[in-house]
């Protein structure tokens, strides 16, 4: 077994501090009306109004190549921003996604005009993403998949259903993942492959978006079943046959970000507040421990995205990490409960009852999205050489 | 840490650290050529700046010398000798040579120093004083009539009750009546706290390494022990348990680098949270990794333990959770709800 390392992140530069200066005064600004209740929902709040002010201000797409409309910014620059807006509770759910792997997948495996076409609108906040990959009889074991697309004149004809799509309701792209052929016998990976889908054009031919609401009553995700949708020649994403591993590629950008360990956050900072400098020993004790390992998430979380920039593929630091802050995410509102005696309500107008209440009722999700917990420990256990 | 360091570091600890050692060491039995060893390798001034005789290494990979030495369950005060030099050296005072500790190290108490003529007398009683029996000088903190003060005291000064932690360090009580001359007392340029902060800091060093080592002990008998047909590591019982440990791993090399950097300032909140973290992860490795190894795990003549009766040590000394976690909280109850990201972020 190799030992378990993790590089130091780079210092925080005066770079790194004023744009971090920058984007709390903005953030100041711009959320000063924003509820707790509301800033808890953290990166699933959409707003297309804020993901465009973000836009703006050049961030969205910071990494990316310039001539595209990037800004060829660091790794390190881009974390200060994401953690900055996790933090706040800032609603940067429609750009969310495609800021994260969407664009990076173009950058890597699109063609010249799905770049020049689509990169610079999602840099200006413009263009919202989803992700096509999830079915009713696949989701951790997404080699299962059986949406199918099938060459045919002028294009490739689709048809199957995925499920648990986010945002798929106001996305203005698709990244769907689907057999272009059969599976070989040696390799389940093999076969699949990744279409940039129009929702626009595709709901108009053949796709059907059906909301999925889940157990608080929102409307996040839903289900697409797609019936003989012809997809132009140059909807593929990168080569066909290659979709496994474009995919996989994405996932150590998607695991180890601040979103890992920051979905509870809100709620740590209104119990504090409730709380107060008077609190008793007890509750010193609790929230100094949660407190104490979000800072070192952080610094994992860091030295992971200091490891991403220096081009190494930290697959198995990046499980870690989601591994850890899921679980610290899904205790917060377990120690709170105890430190505080109140009953949580939905929707309550104090904003620790509400905001109690949206966490308990979101916490099952997060050891669920973007990499169960029970694969991402099977994922460590490969990376430590059990498999 | 240089490859050079990490590479020679290793090579010494390999050489001096087997199982006879060891055993050897929790008997009583000094490992002189370890020591030696140690000593001529310079690492004992690995926390010291040039000036006062170190070789200008900095602080992060003096720390990654402790998670090697913590790692092969060094059964020898380099921790403490590393730590009490550099105390000297921040209060300007010239460190001895040979082995050192330092006192006291529980939290309330306290050796107290008053004038006596030109000079001073010492008095007092430290428990779990690491290797009192056997250190040359020890760094004492004591309170003197205007404020904390910095006592170079030489073996002898002190009588010495023997005490052991879980993994048979030497853990003495020292009752001190002595006179100190005056060049051995200077003021202590630090917060009193000071001192349980920085041996905190080491301490989260050493448990990430002892935890790294029981993480590479549970994979490789996972990988070798046959069961039910197939290495036990097959099975996903095991793998999970082992992601679990991982993980906890993980989190104490952070919180061992976190203390590292926040070692020069002794910034509290930092190596609060570091030793908090660490010794949380410490408790769930060793039950872990004593699960994951079944009944060979628990004998003597296995080597787990050496490892695991440290962690438990260790996690205790200078400090638990409880104390430094209610620090951590106490300064994110005074930082307020809109205050903590700033003051998470402040911390670096």
């Amino acid at each position: 077994m190799q030992a378990l390392s993790f590089a130091a992140p780079p210092p925080p530069s005066e770079a790194t501090e004023t744009l971090r200066a920058e984007v709390r005064a903005f953030l100041a600004t711009e959320l000063s009306d924003r509820t707790p209740q509301e800033r808890a929902s953290s990166w699933g709040g959409r707003d297309p109004a804020f993901s465009r002010k973000m836009g703006r201000r050049g961030w969205i797409g910071m990494t990316w190549p310039k001539q595209y409309g990037g800004h060829g910014r660091s790794a390190l620059e881009r974390y200060v921003v994401l953690e900055e807006m996790l933090a706040a509770g800032a609603p940067v759910g429609f750009h969310w996604v495609a800021d994260r792997q969407s664009g990076p997948n173009l950058i890597k495996y699109g063609t010249e005009e799905q770049r020049r076409t689509i990169l610079p609108r999602i840099v200006a906040g413009e263009c919202c993403f989803c992700i096509g990959m999830s079915e009713p009889d696949s989701g951790s074991d997404l080699a299962a998949a059986r949406t199918r697309a099938q060459p045919v004149q002028g294009g490739w004809l689709v048809n199957g259903t995925k499920v648990w799509t986010s945002g798929a309701h106001k996305a203005d792209y698709m990244i769907l993942f689907c057999r272009t052929d059969a599976k070989s016998e040696d390799d389940r990976h093999a076969g699949a492959s990744q279409f940039l889908v129009d929702m626009e054009y595709a709901k108009a031919n053949g796709m059907k978006v059906r909301p999925i609401i889940d157990m608080r009553g929102d409307h996040h995700f839903n289900e697409v079943v797609i019936e003989d949708l012809l997809l132009p020649a140059d909807a593929v994403l990168g080569k066909v046959g290659d979709g496994w591993k474009q995919v996989t590629g994405e996932l150590a950008f998607e695991r180890s970000g601040p979103e890992r360990f920051l979905s509870a956050f809100t709620l740590l900072v209104e119990t504090v507040r409730a709380i107060g400098p008077e609190g008793s020993e007890r509750a010193a004790i609790a929230l100094g421990r949660l407190t104490s390992h979000i800072m070192t998430l952080r610094r994992l979380s860091r030295s992971v995205a200091g490891m991403l920039q220096a081009g190494e593929d930290p697959a198995l630091q990046a499980a870690l990490v989601k591994d850890l802050g899921n679980v610290l995410e899904q205790e917060t509102a377990e120690v709170v409960r105890l430190l505080v005696d109140l009953e949580p309500e939905d929707g309550a107008d104090d904003p620790l009852i509400a905001v109690q209440a949206y966490l308990i009722m979101s916490a099952p999700s997060f050891s669920l999205r973007g990499g169960t917990r029970e694969i991402l420990r099977g994922i460590i256990a490969r990376g430590l050489g059990l498999r | 840490m240089t490859d050079q360091l990490a590479d020679s570091a290793e090579r010494l600890f390999t050489a001096h650290c087997g199982k006879e050692i060891l055993h050897a060491a929790e008997d009583g039995t000094w490992p002189l050529a370890l020591w030696d060893a140690v000593e001529e390798a310079g690492f004992c001034a690995a926390l010291l700046p040039e000036e006062a005789g170190g070789f200008g290494i900095s602080v992060p990979e003096a720390f990654g010398l402790l998670r090697v030495a913590a790692r092969h369950a060094a059964p020898i005060p380099l921790a403490e000798t590393m730590l009490s030099g550099w105390l000297f050296a921040r209060a300007g005072m010239a460190v001895p040579a040979g082995i050192l500790t330092l006192a006291p190290v529980r939290r309330n108490e306290r050796l107290t120093l008053t004038r006596a003529g030109a000079d001073w007398r010492l008095s007092g009683t430290a428990t779990r004083v690491p290797w009192g029996r056997k250190a040359d000088a020890a760094a004492v903190l004591a309170a003197g009539p205007d404020g904390p003060m910095l006592v170079k005291l030489a073996q002898g000064a002190f009588t010495v009750t023997p005490g052991a932690n879980l993994a048979a360090e030497p853990r003495d009580t020292i009752t001190i009546d002595a006179e100190v001359a005056a060049a051995d007392a200077v003021p202590w340029p630090f917060p009193a706290e000071a001192l349980r902060l920085a041996g905190a800091a080491v301490r989260t060093a050493q448990i990430a390494g002892a935890l790294a080592r029981v993480l590479e002990m549970s994979v490789q008998y996972a990988q070798t022990r046959v069961q039910f047909g197939r290495p036990i590591g097959k099975f996903q019982a095991i793998q999970h348990n082992l992601a679990i440990l991982a993980g906890q791993s993980a989190a104490a090399l952070a919180a061992s680098d976190m203390a590292a950097d926040a070692f020069g300032e002794l910034t509290p909140m930092i190596i609060a949270a570091a030793k908090a973290r660490a010794g949380e992860a410490a408790s769930i490795a060793a039950g872990l990794a004593h699960q994951a190894h079944g009944a060979i795990g628990f004998t003597q003549e296995y080597e787990l333990h050496y490892a695991t009766r440290r962690l438990w040590s260790w996690r205790d000394e200078f400090g638990t959770e409880a104390e430094w976690n209610a620090l951590v909280g106490r300064a994110a109850l005074a930082a307020g709800g809109d205050g903590l990201w700033p003051a998470i972020t402040a911390a670096g």
